[in-house]
């Protein structure tokens, strides 16, 4: 109570303190009520499959859905693998060896995700339009993949993201 | 003027064409309100909180729950078990619905013992009741969507309430449910409900607070504002205060949330409903209790429903059955004592409702409903008219500041605007 000045600073302090407080709380009200809305335990408990790829011929695909989304696993004849091999790496868009998409050559395992707006590439079944090299075409606004998922022409940005997987035995693997 | 209340020079470009802030200036900050508010007060600001918190909790939960038969148990364990903090969102909802009850109830019983109902506050009154059968319909439909047994049973009791109705009861007790049983339909349609009711509960206390702000609030004297000096600014002084309030509030709801988060709930509401089979003992949520008891007191399924509704329907109408022009109970010597003992029956059905119906519990829930209406109907006009009141002060300012205490020389606080 004797002078202003000393008054002044403790009032400020404790308005400083108040409203530190205050941001904190306010802070550990809203953390839930955002985080709420992160994927849920059962919905990270999925986050991994298995796949069986014995039975996949060489020349076939599949479409498996992996986290809601589609992954594609490509048996690749020996043409497609040349053909992969064969780009100048330099020129692409988004530079990547072929060697570095796969951990065996035959089998490409990319996901089916059009890396410019996310809609699904044609091209894994008969009759699909595969696009000018021979790999994927996305309808949706005409991005041409190669045989290593590469991106070639189009607005796409980037390759067709590798998702991680492993070979649980030759002919198991687990995507995620 | 409005130049000169806000600093900042966008604010003043914007309130010039949409005048908000003055209106949020008006409302909240210079808003004269009686300096002789007591923490009784606080609960009105309490329950615009519990509301906010009520809508945020229930639109997360409305993004996990499943409104079907299959799956709405199921849904609501795996926000208990899955969901991100999904166990701390529904017990704030869950225990949420009791301390709204909590706080309203308060509300009321504060309104009551201080004759806030009373001429020119008898639309804010009755709007706070339409406030409270919204509360109670959006409380009931709530608890129907975990489809645990008591919410599938408390709906089909409920429900068949309707069903007493003379001739048309049996269609509409039909038409509530879409179906021949408290279905899947019903589930669906008291989600929707359940959804857009908080919702109609914020129009109503939107007029609710306009109809406060017409004549300001009621004080612990009960007497009319006089001027200026029986009066302080919303802002800092109440808004502090409700704050205050707030912060005792929360730590008793935190307390209950993280500590007992299940204690005012059943537990049979965690078996998945069955209709082939009811709890052997069955209660509405706390709540309702007085309510239910008074239901059960009458022995004629028409007559229980009617009395239960009237429980309600007594209140619209209090305005005129106190006719007495003094507010407060503060000088109602005789008032005062029946308001004690018209808490005290409402906690006694209140206790009679969890109580089977049998034996002496039916005899003391007669009793006790006929002492509630008693007390309406038949104390509170007779008071008015031979009650002897005790004299009122002249004004706020002069019990609060002392008898010499006068208009000019007892305003010490300085006011924005005088």
């Amino acid at each position: 109570m004797s002078d202003p000045a000393e008054n002044k600073g403790r009032r400020d302090f404790i308005v400083v303190a108040s409203n530190t407080m205050m941001a904190v709380g306010a802070g550990a009200v809203a953390y839930p009520l955002i985080n709420q809305m992160n994927p849920a335990a059962d919905t990270l408990a999925l986050a991994s499959i298995e796949v069986n790829i014995g039975g996949l011929a060489e020349g076939q695909a599949i479409t498996v859905k992996w986290r809601g989304k589609p992954v594609f696993i490509r048996h690749r004849t020996a043409d497609e693998i040349a053909a992969a091999n064969d780009t100048v790496v330099d020129d692409l868009r988004d530079p990547q060896a072929d060697a570095d998409r796969v951990q065996k050559p035959e089998l490409l395992v990319i996901q089916g995700i059009c890396t410019h707006l996310g809609c699904v590439p044609l091209g894994q079944k008969i009759g699909e339009v595969k696009g000018d090299f021979n790999g994927w075409f996305c309808p949706c606004h005409g991005s041409h993949y190669d045989t290593s998922g590469r991106i070639r022409k189009g607005p796409a940005p980037s390759n067709l993201e590798v998702p991680p997987y492993a070979f649980i035995s030759d002919n198991v693997i687990k995507i995620g | 003027m409005q130049t000169q209340k806000f600093k900042s020079p966008v604010v003043r470009w914007i309130d010039h064409r949409l005048p908000v802030f003055s209106f949020m200036h008006h409302e909240l900050h210079e808003y004269p309100t009686p300096k002789n508010l007591n923490y009784l007060w606080n609960l009105g600001s309490l329950a615009g909180l519990a509301l906010v918190t009520m809508i945020v909790t229930g639109i997360i939960l409305a993004m996990h729950y499943t409104p079907h038969v299959d799956h709405a148990f199921q849904s609501v364990e795996r926000i208990m078990r899955d969901v991100n903090q999904g166990w701390l969102i529904r017990y704030i909802h869950m225990n949420g619905a009791s301390f709204f009850f909590i706080v309203v109830y308060i509300h009321i019983f504060r309104g009551l013992y201080y004759g806030s109902y009373k001429a020119p506050r008898e639309l804010l009154w009755i709007l706070g009741v339409v406030i409270l059968l919204l509360m109670m319909a959006t409380a009931f439909m709530g608890y129907v969507l975990p489809w645990g047994q008591m919410s599938f049973w408390g709906a089909t009791v409920i429900t068949n309430l309707f069903s007493a109705i003379p001739g048309i009861g049996e269609s509409i007790v039909i038409w509530l449910w879409g179906g021949f049983s408290v279905d899947n339909p019903t589930l669906s349609r008291f989600f929707a409900l359940h959804y857009l009711m908080p919702f109609l509960i914020v129009g109503v206390v939107i007029l609710h607070i306009i109809a406060l702000h017409r004549f300001g609030s009621n004080n612990p004297l009960g007497i009319d504002v006089n001027g200026d000096q029986d009066t302080l600014p919303f802002h800092p002084y109440y808004t502090t205060k409700d704050m205050f309030g707030a912060m005792v509030f929360l730590t008793i709801f935190a307390s209950a949330i993280f500590f007992y988060p299940n204690y005012l709930g059943h537990p049979d509401n965690y078996i998945p409903a069955n209709p082939l089979q009811t709890p052997a003992h069955i209660v509405p949520e706390w709540y309702f209790l007085p309510f239910y008891a008074i239901l059960r007191a009458i022995p004629d399924k028409l007559g229980g429903v009617l009395f239960m509704f009237g429980a309600i329907a007594v209140l619209f109408v209090l305005p005129w059955l106190d006719r007495s022009p003094v507010r407060s109970g503060r000088f109602r010597p005789v008032f005062k004592v029946f308001f004690w003992l018209l808490l005290a029956d409402c906690v006694l059905l209140g206790w009679l409702g969890a109580k089977p119906a049998e034996g002496t519990y039916v005899i003391l829930s007669r009793l006790a409903t006929a002492w509630y209406f008693f007390h309406f109907l038949i104390v509170l006009p007779l008071l008015s008219l031979v009650e002897k009141t005790r004299p009122l002060p002249q004004s706020i300012s002069t019990p609060v500041m002392g008898g010499a205490a006068m208009a000019g020389s007892s305003a010490p606080r300085e006011k924005p605007h005088a």
